[in-house]
Order: structure tokens, then sequence, then C-alpha cells
């Protein structure tokens, strides 16, 4: 067998990771680290992963990079540190659902108005599935969660639509039956120069799954490739039945990104 | 074309994503749960499997037929 070449951008002695077995994470860790390979000027020391809390944000323990694993909901925060420090590094933000629209969701729409150059990969499972299958902000109408056993009442956020109105200049959306996709989607959020955000739908079998009927991660994979469309498609017939996947935004008004406007006011201060 | 695949078998966890998708039904998750290649001449060498497996179990690598080398 032929070693893949990505294999060199995980942390060997640490797999096979802890996700349950079917988990989309998996899916979507490895679409970060393919993007990461197509775009030659993204290597291991120039690259740093950032991630809060949850199931999804154990993928920075996994990933041979220079890591970070924070405070719940603090992901996005800490990444802006890092990017004000040394704004050559590339910072990835590896995320939840709950991690990013629930306790970290204002420090998700202050990142998207700052415009930071940031990559941010929101693995939405549409659960709490760490802590035993909570219902989280995005949870579906309707769906069930160990907190709401009749059904979510909770209306769920368009995390997409919310980091476009609140001024992120680059916003896609996969899943993860839509693998080489999602990678594309990825690069294009890296190549962004400013605030980028993606999310990448995953199937959480065990704490979703066992909860709605969908017990089975292929077939979850399976409703994916039946519900998703294509922007331009979608666009045509918007329908509730269905979402739309591809880049849903991309600023052409050409935005200072933070990290600039910054320099900017460094040099104007006098300071090196 | 023809595909060989190996499995990492200490990564796989039996979730069966790559036995569904498997056009040619190569795959079968065994008692154990772990997957196993039941019909490795009818591999197509698609890549489903390679793809989607969220454990980086599985690889397929395609490799060229003997009766296509003689032709040409």
């Amino acid at each position: 067998m032929v070693e893949r070449s990505y294999e060199k951008f995980f942390r060997q002695n640490r797999l096979p990771h802890l996700w349950c077995p079917g988990c989309g994470n998996g899916i979507a860790m490895k679409a970060i680290v393919q993007a990461i390979e197509k775009i030659p000027e993204l290597n291991q020391d120039n690259t740093v992963i950032v991630s809060g809390i949850g199931c999804s944000s154990r993928a920075s323990g996994y990933m041979d990079f220079d890591t970070l694993h924070t405070a719940h909901g603090r992901a996005i925060p800490f990444a802006t540190g890092i990017k004000l420090a040394n704004p050559k590094l590339n910072v990835i933000v590896i995320t939840g659902d709950g991690d990013c629209t629930a306790i970290g969701g204002n420090h998700f729409i202050h990142g998207c108005r700052r415009n930071i150059d940031l990559t941010v990969v929101l693995f939405n499972n549409n659960i709490y599935g760490m802590t035993g299958g909570q219902a989280s902000p995005m949870t579906p109408l309707g769906k069930k969660a160990t907190t709401a056993p009749y059904g979510s009442i909770d209306r769920p956020f368009n995390a997409c639509h919310l980091a476009e109105a609140a001024g992120a200049t680059y916003v896609a959306r996969s899943t993860a039956y839509h693998v080489q996709h999602l990678v594309t989607m990825i690069t294009g959020g890296i190549k962004n120069h400013g605030f980028s955000f993606i999310e990448a739908m995953v199937q959480c079998p065990t704490a979703y799954g066992r909860k709605n009927k969908m017990t089975d991660p292929a077939k979850m994979l399976e409703w994916m490739k039946d519900t998703a469309q294509m922007k331009n498609v979608w666009d045509k017939n918007p329908t509730d039945e269905k979402f739309p996947i591809g880049v849903l935004y991309q600023s052409t008004a050409g935005e200072i990104d933070y990290s600039s406007a910054y320099e900017k006011v460094i040099e104007m201060a006098g300071g090196i | 074309m023809k595909g060989k695949i190996s499995v990492k078998e200490e990564r796989c966890k039996g979730c069966g994503i790559c036995s569904y998708f498997c056009p040619k039904q190569v795959l079968r998750v065994d008692e154990l749960g772990k997957i196993r290649v039941i019909k490795p001449e009818d591999c197509i060498a698609c890549g489903q499997c390679e793809l989607r497996c969220p454990d980086y179990a599985i690889f397929v690598d395609r490799v060229a037929e003997q009766k296509e080398k003689s032709e040409v």
C-alpha cells in the first residue's frame, strides 16, 4: 500500500481517534488536512489549529501542527490572539455547533465583525454529542434530544446566514458526504484574506441518530446526499426541505482584514 | 483498472460506511466488528470506501490489469 501523503499531518501515536464508529468528524478532519496539503504555502510550521471544547474540538489533538485546545466556546478569541501576535501564521479554528453558536456565539459574531483572517470550520452534528446529546442551537425543529424528548421547539440558527450578516467575507457549507467538495470549500476559506466560515455537516449516529431513528451512519450520509443541493440549483427553487451547499457568500468589496488594520495602528503609534 | 484494498485493522471500528457505499459489494463488516474484503477480485478502484472512511482505515490503490498491459 502506498502511504497517503496526508498521514504526515496526523499524530500517528494518537490514532485511532476516540470518536464513535461512523462519526463524521473524522471525515471533516481529513478534509481539513487535505485542504492544507493542497496549498503549498501552508506547512506544519506556519499553521496553527485552534479548537474549543466538544467532540469536534478533539480534532486538534490528532493533527500534527501547533495546536491549541482551548476553553469552551473560546477558540476564536484564542485564535485572534495568535493572529495578532504573529500575523504571518495561518490560523484554522475547529469548532462545533454548540461550541460556536451557543457558548461562543458572541465571540463568533465579533470575529466575523472584525474580519480577522481566520478560517473557522464548524463541524455541525446538530447536537451536543460529548455531554450526552443535549439539544444545541443548531438542532433542527422537531428533532429529539435528551433535553428535548418531545422534539425541539427552539428555532435553530442558520450559522451561515449569521456569519454573513455579522460580516464574514467568505461563507461556505458542505457535508461529510461531499468530501472533495468540502476540501475545495476549506481551501477557498484558507485562501480568503479575512474571516472565512465553513459549515461542515457531519453525522452523529450515537447522540443525534439514536434519538432520531437514524442510527446507521451510512444512511445519514445518504440523507446528506439527498438533501443537500448545490447553491446554484437551490437558488432556482429555494425550499426548506433541502439545504444549499457551496460558497454561499463571498465578499467582493475588498474589506480590510483586522491584522492589516492593526498594522496601520502600530505604524501610526510609532511602534516597530 | 482494478483496485487493491488495504485495511489498517487497528483503526477500523466497523461502522459500515465503506460497505454501504461500495457499488460492487466487495466489503462486509464481520462479526468481530472489523471490515473484511470478501470479493477483492470485484473491486473497481472507485475509492468510495477510502473517501468516506472516518477512521482512515481503508485504502484503495489502483493497479493496472494484466490484460490491459499485454494488449498495449
